[in-house]
Formats: structure tokens, C-alpha cells, sequence
């Protein structure tokens, strides 16, 4: 299968600081991928260079074959909506349906009057006066009406509340299938990109520090415990992520392709929030901007 | 047809959830034979979930042999779970309630019931495979 997005050695610098570094992924298509990590990670960097609103300063971005910003039949084949889902307060919902219909060539009248309908918005309606749920519901359905092959999201559901959030997840789900899109979104809610996301990018320090299928990460990597005992006695397959000790007793999360074998550790499962914890928990403990390698699992179908 | 829900703190993976409610209808005679499930965009659209979610699911029920996907239509019930163990509920029912006050005048309580039910039923699901 064809990615739909890779990138080679992607970095982007402001000034003297880099944004976003090293980073070299493959994300095939089809999937629904969560872009996770605390603010300032390169999160919204990675996001407008897959959509060509920035251009990199070094290596390389593939979107669909092609290079994000390469005109405008490429350009229309990302949607991207930014963050806090922007609308124009001014204007009126029908405002921004005609706007998009002028702008975007795949314009998809028909999807946007019918969603518009189905979320009862009143057309007349300036969208300053909409409430965050329906706004972020514009955005999307502006998003969705462009008829994009890959959708690029900024913390979409970041100021929502909890019944916004859902209604906003139910809808960009239904749509997935319905129009078989791609999905990028960058969450801290870990709680929604759980049920929401297929595949998983943890970036800390403007680095990617795991990439790859959900299930696939929940399979090979685990919590030990156990007495004491030195992280460097462990068998080479088995990589340490993070490693707590008390007096007598340590406490570690690997990734391992293979069964962990030793009886003396009890082990458990991670959920995805502790597996991402575990990732930024690492980067915070190294304080450090070590090009600590990415690991990259990847499906193979 | 069936309303699927997903507990976030089960531990259970969502695609395991859905393929447990399905078996737990079926054997209690709510999914029949030639009914249908909802599609995956009804499931997605409802729970809010990864359509890769409910394909797995579904793919795992035909895997059993419990429902067949006709391409365009839908996937529909293909046997059912229920059948003749469905008349033995009820006697059992009496029965375990019977067990239950036994359990309470002993002076047990709901989690030392529970506790005792799932390592009986554990110990004895081991001798059967053992």
C-alpha cells in the first residue's frame, strides 16, 4: 500500500531553534493517526509542513506523491483545519460555504449543505455568535467539503466540552468512512485519541520518539516489576523506556518484540496513556537534546 | 438491532468489546438468525471510534462463523447462540439465587461473593482444559 504521507529526515528551524527535527516517518493510508506531545513539541510544526503552509528547512515531505505546497491540485487534495478551529466571526455559516465553494475547485455543495442541515446551524447565523461546539463543526464540514484525501487537524477538540468533543469525534469517524479519508489530529486528550486512532506519533523535544500502529505498540510494550535489579541486565531484544527503583524493588517499561520470559518480573499491560506518558516521562528525565533514536513500528499488512 | 457501547476503563480492547456484545446477545436470543448488524459508519457515527475498530470486530465475528458480510447489504446473523441452553436459564437462575442467600446468611458479602464465584469458576474452567 502507498503511504500517503513521508517524510526523510524533516526539520524546520525558527531562528536558532528547531521546531521540529529528524523527523522520518511513513504513515500508510486509510489510517486515522494521533499526533501527541506537550505544547512546544512540533506538533502544529509537523501539521502546516505536511500541509504546505510552512516549508522545510531541511529534509524532505511527501503528501500523496507529491511535495504538500506543489499547486493547487495538490494543494487540494489537504484540508487542513488549524488550530482552535478558526472560523471568520463576521461572517455567516452560508458566507462560509460560498467562500469555500469560490476557493476550492472539489467543492462539495452538497456535503456541506446537508451537514450544515444535519447539525441544525442556521445559515444566517454569523459565526461569531456560534458556540465552540458549532464552530469547530463549521471548520470541519469546511474541511470536509474541500473532499481532501488526507485532513490535517490542530488540537481540533482541544477547548470543547466533553458532549462537543464527542459529537465532533462522531462526525469526523462517520466521515472517514464515508468519503475514505486519511486523518491526522494532535490531541492531549488521550482518553478520545484512544478510541479515535489506529496509529500513534509521539513527538517530545521536536522529535518524533515512537511512531506506529496502536495495536501493534500495545503488543510490545510492557510494564515489569519486580526486586531490585540493575536496567542493564536486561536481555538485549528488550529496550528500556523508563526505569523506577525503590529500595528493593524496580519498576520498568520495555519495548519488547518478543514474550518476556523471566519469572522473577510480574508484567502488565500498558494502556495507551501510560505508554505515552512513559515516552514523554523519558524525555523529560534526559533533559537532554540527544538525537535519541525514533522507533518506528510499522504494520505490515 | 443490537446498540453497542464501550467501557473505557474495562481494560478490554475495544474491538474485543464489541465482539463480546455480540456473543452475549446472541446467547441470550436478543440477535437472531438474519439480523442484522449495524453498519460500520452507524458504529463509528455512534460510539465515535476507529472504523478499523468495528471492521476488526466484525471480521472476528465471521471468523467464528456468527455472521457473514454480504458485500453492499450488510453484515447479517448467521447462527445463533442461544437455542436450547436458553430454556435451562431459568431453572438455573432459581438456582444460583438459592446459592446467593446461602452465600448472605453465611455472612458473606457482595465482594467475597463475587471473589469466590470467579476463582470457583476459574479453578474448575482449568480443570476442564487440564
Amino acid at each position: 500500500m502507498t503511504p500517503i504521507l513521508q517524510s526523510q529526515e524533516l526539520g524546520k528551524k525558527y531562528g536558532r531553534r528547531w521546531a521540529l527535527r529528524d523527523c522520518t516517518l511513513e504513515i500508510p493510508a486509510g489510517r486515522v493517526v494521533g499526533l501527541v506531545g506537550p505544547n512546544g513539541a512540533g506538533k502544529s510544526t509537523f501539521l502546516k509542513l505536511a500541509a504546505g503552509q510552512l516549508a522545510p528547512t531541511s529534509g524532505g515531505i511527501t503528501v500523496l506523491g507529491g511535495r504538500p505546497a506543489d499547486g493547487p491540485a495538490q494543494l487540494a487534495k489537504i484540508g487542513f483545519v488549524a488550530q482552535d478551529t478558526p472560523v471568520y466571526p463576521r461572517l455567516t455559516v452560508a458566507d462560509h460555504l460560498r467562500l469555500g465553494a469560490g476557493l476550492n475547485p472539489g467543492w462539495d455543495a452538497g456535503l456541506a449543505r446537508q451537514r450544515i442541515e444535519r447539525l441544525g446551524l442556521d445559515p444566517a447565523q454569523r459565526a461569531g455568535g456560534l458556540s465552540g461546539g458549532q464552530r469547530a463543526q463549521l471548520a470541519l464540514t469546511m474541511g470536509l467539503a474541500k473532499r481532501p484525501r488526507l485532513l490535517l487537524l490542530d488540537e481540533p477538540v482541544a477547548s470543547l466540552d466533553p458532549l462537543a468533543r464527542r459529537e465532533f469525534l462522531q462526525g469526523l469517524m462517520e466521515a472517514v468512512v464515508e468519503y475514505e479519508l486519511s486523518v491526522v489530529l494532535s490531541s492531549h486528550l488521550l482518553s478520545d485519541l484512544e478510541r479515535a486512532c489506529d496509529h500513534l506519533i509521539v513527538l517530545t523535544g521536536s522529535r518524533v520518539r515512537v511512531a506506529g500502529e496502536v495495536e501493534r505498540l500495545l503488543a510490545t510494550h510492557h510494564r515489569l516489576s519486580g526486586p531490585r535489579r540493575e536496567p542493564g541486565r536486561l536481555p538485549a531484544d528488550q529496550h528500556v523506556i523508563t526505569a523506577r527503583h525503590a529500595d528493593r524493588q524496580s519498576t520498568v517499561i520495555v519495548r519488547a518484540d518478543g514474550p518476556i520470559l523471566d519469572p522473577s518480573w510480574s508484567v502488565s499491560h500498558l494502556t495507551l496513556e501510560d505508554l505515552v506518558l512513559a515516552y514523554m516521562d523519558r524525555q523529560a528525565d534526559q533533559h537532554t537534546d540527544e538525537p535519541a533514536r525514533a522507533i518506528t513500528l510499522e504494520g505490515r499488512r | 438491532m443490537i446498540e453497542f457501547h464501550l467501557d473505557a476503563r474495562s481494560g478490554v480492547s475495544p474491538y474485543l468489546q464489541l465482539v463480546h456484545q455480540v456473543r452475549h446477545a446472541l446467547r441470550l436470543g436478543l440477535l437472531r438468525e438474519g439480523d442484522r448488524l449495524p453498519t460500520v459508519k452507524d458504529v463509528v457515527a455512534r460510539l465515535a471510534i476507529n472504523p478499523n475498530t468495528v471492521l476488526k470486530a466484525y471480521r472476528e465475528l465471521e471468523h467464528e462463523g456468527l455472521v457473514a458480510a454480504r458485500p453492499g447489504v450488510g453484515t447479517f446473523v448467521t447462527r445463533t447462540l442461544a437455542n436450547a441452553s436458553l430454556a435451562a436459564h431459568e431453572p438455573l437462575r432459581r438456582e444460583l439465587r438459592r446459592w446467593l442467600a446461602k452465600a448472605r446468611l453465611a455472612g458473606l458479602d457482595d465482594e467475597s461473593i463475587e471473589a469466590l464465584f470467579s476463582t470457583t469458576f476459574r479453578s474448575a474452567a482449568e480443570e476442564d482444559i487440564a
